[in-house]
């Protein structure tokens, strides 16, 4: 109704004055950046680090040297696992949140250790795990142990801590979620004599898969990309694709190949993204319909209820 | 009956132990900085190494200025041009406005290493030199979307009529933007800005790519003492930092539900 009083010419310029400034930014330092690693992937590498503005797709065709591959595949089953956990300890975490009186101190509660440096926080993971750390020495003062357990700097204590440390990033989108949708919707299915477990699986979850899928891309995706967890707390066997990129531009100074690693990750990153959009505007649309469809389901169970 | 057995769910239990599994860690530090010697053997209790943080370690105080300096500089830049553009998008049809829009989801989802190693890239490849301004130009583009999703939320619960009836009042663009729309959505501007403060002090791996000699923030020198020894400083340190949290957390207490939504 607004913009009908105003013309078309006007909000152009209005919009590219409120909103030019932010796109130029974007387009400056992370469109253009982006679209460097694009080309450098195809680009040969230079002697002393580098490009050689030569056609290739040798960065390509090196990643699948077998000790590479081997570390793409790590990185999957790592993240995989990782999120998963995070994930099926979020769920219950965000429904109790969700039905909580004491939303925000819960909230307070998640985000301090959230906002912490995460520096800090993996720093306090090797003081618990180490071989001379918190949890050998307590065990040992107990005389559970003989000797110190090596912990730390290896898989387990990778796929620990980054569960530690994206945990609230699952907590959160799904305690969003949680805390709009109906409850009284599963105490209707209770009613209908579904079970607790059983009107949560089919009522509740149907209703926030945009918040699981957005837990999921909000925890799949940082893990994917993860870089200082692997290298404080991982071994020589933990290695990850983005300690790859870091060793390919800082050590081996092969651009090339840390670019077309990069593209792996911003693409792995853009299904993702697209995919959790896309979800949930289908949701958006799917929830009328679901709606309608419940209320009939209901209306069906009360007749065929009263024919009894 | 029932309502007691709700207070002792799974769910609560979970929840429960997943709070108590976040604090841990964060407890052990904070202990153990009150030791009086290196190590996980309790001495006895002592500030030592609070006194070193706050009397001899120069090159941390140096490292937290240059934080500081980022923080305050690539915040504002990024609450101003951030808000700007969630009104423009709001309210305008543009050229680019679609392209604006999905472009400032991004560098949210992205992980932070390709964030980090597309700029050093760009960086060298226009030969600007890499030290604050590099860091501060990273921090801006990271936090951009922050107060840009923060600001959008707030401006779809704006009220349009609210508009029309200062247009129709007969104020112009300009005082419609600093009279009007505004000062309604300063809350969210200002949760925008503490989101930034929070994650530029914050952020390690992007400016690990982006700075140059001297131009270390707090994150990189806390990240060079886990590296390259560990003295218990960095446990004070570490107590002192949860407590910056906290504050700022408490602060956010009213926008703790947005940030949720947002993050």
């Amino acid at each position: 109704m607004k913009r009908l009083l105003k013309s078309s010419d006007r909000e152009k310029v209005l919009g590219t004055l409120y909103g030019g400034p932010m796109g130029l930014w974007f387009t400056l330092f992370f469109t253009i950046p982006i679209g460097i690693i694009i080309l450098y992937s195809f680009l040969k590498r230079g002697l002393y680090g580098g490009i050689v503005w030569d056609f290739t797709l040798d960065a390509y065709r090196q990643m699948f040297n077998p000790s590479f591959a081997k570390v793409l595949f790590r990185t999957l089953w790592i993240s995989v696992i990782a999120t998963f956990f995070c994930l099926l300890i979020a769920l219950p975490c965000g429904y109790a949140m969700a039905k909580s009186k004491h939303q925000t101190f819960l909230l307070f509660l998640i985000i301090i250790p959230f906002w912490t440096n995460s520096l800090i926080r993996i720093y306090a993971w090797i003081s618990i795990l180490s071989s001379e750390g918190f949890l050998n020495s307590v065990l040992l003062k107990f005389g559970i142990i003989n000797q110190s357990l090596s912990l730390i700097y290896n898989n387990q204590a990778v796929i620990v801590v980054l569960i530690y440390m994206y945990l609230p990033f699952a907590i959160l989108p799904l305690f969003t979620t949680i805390d709009k949708f109906d409850f009284s919707l599963l105490d209707a299915a209770r009613d209908l004599g579904a079970s607790k477990l059983g009107s949560i699986m089919r009522v509740m979850l149907p209703n926030i898969k945009s918040g699981i899928s957005t837990a999921f891309i909000f925890t799949f995706i940082p893990i994917f990309g993860a870089y200082t967890v692997p290298l404080l707390v991982g071994g020589k066997d933990s290695t990850m694709i983005g300690n790859i990129i870091v060793d390919q531009v800082s050590k081996t100074r092969n651009w090339p190949l840390a670019s077309a690693f990069s593209m792996i990750l911003t693409l792995v990153s853009l299904v993702g993204v697209f995919w959790m959009l896309y979800s949930g505007k289908r949701e958006l649309q799917l929830k009328k319909t679901n709606q309608q469809m419940i209320e009939q389901k209901v209306k069906l169970h009360h007749i065929r209820r009263r024919k009894k | 009956m029932n309502s007691k057995s709700v207070k002792f769910s799974f769910s609560y239990g979970m929840l429960a132990l997943v709070i108590v599994f976040l604090f841990i860690p964060l407890f052990v530090v904070v202990f153990f900085s009150f030791n009086s010697i290196k190590g996980m053997q309790w001495q006895h209790a002592s500030l030592v190494w609070y006194e070193t943080l706050l009397f001899d370690s120069p090159s941390l105080w140096a490292a937290f200025k240059n934080s500081l300096i980022i923080a305050l500089t690539s915040s504002s830049t990024a609450t101003v041009l951030g808000s700007l553009a969630a009104i423009g998008i709001k309210w305008y049809r543009f050229h680019g406005r679609s392209y604006i829009t999905t472009v400032s989801y991004l560098p949210m989802v992205l992980p932070e290493v390709i964030i980090g190693i597309s700029m050093l890239i760009f960086f060298s490849a226009v030969k600007i030199r890499l030290g604050l301004f590099t860091i501060y130009v990273a921090h801006t583009t990271f936090n951009l979307p922050f107060v840009f999703m923060m600001v959008s939320a707030r401006l779809d619960e704006f009220d349009y009529s609210t508009l029309e009836a200062a247009r129709d009042l007969g104020a112009n663009e300009r005082q419609t933007l600093t009279k009007v729309i505004i000062p309604s959505i300063v809350p969210a501007i200002l949760s925008g800005f503490l989101m930034c403060i929070t994650m530029s002090l914050e952020d390690f791996v992007i400016t690990f790519f982006v700075s140059g000699p001297g131009s270390g923030t707090l994150p990189l020198y806390v990240y060079s003492m886990i590296r390259y020894g560990v003295s218990p400083v960095i446990n004070a340190l570490s107590f002192v930092m949860i407590l910056g949290t906290m504050i700022i957390a408490f602060f956010f207490r009213r926008f703790l539900k947005t940030v949720a939504a947002s993050s």
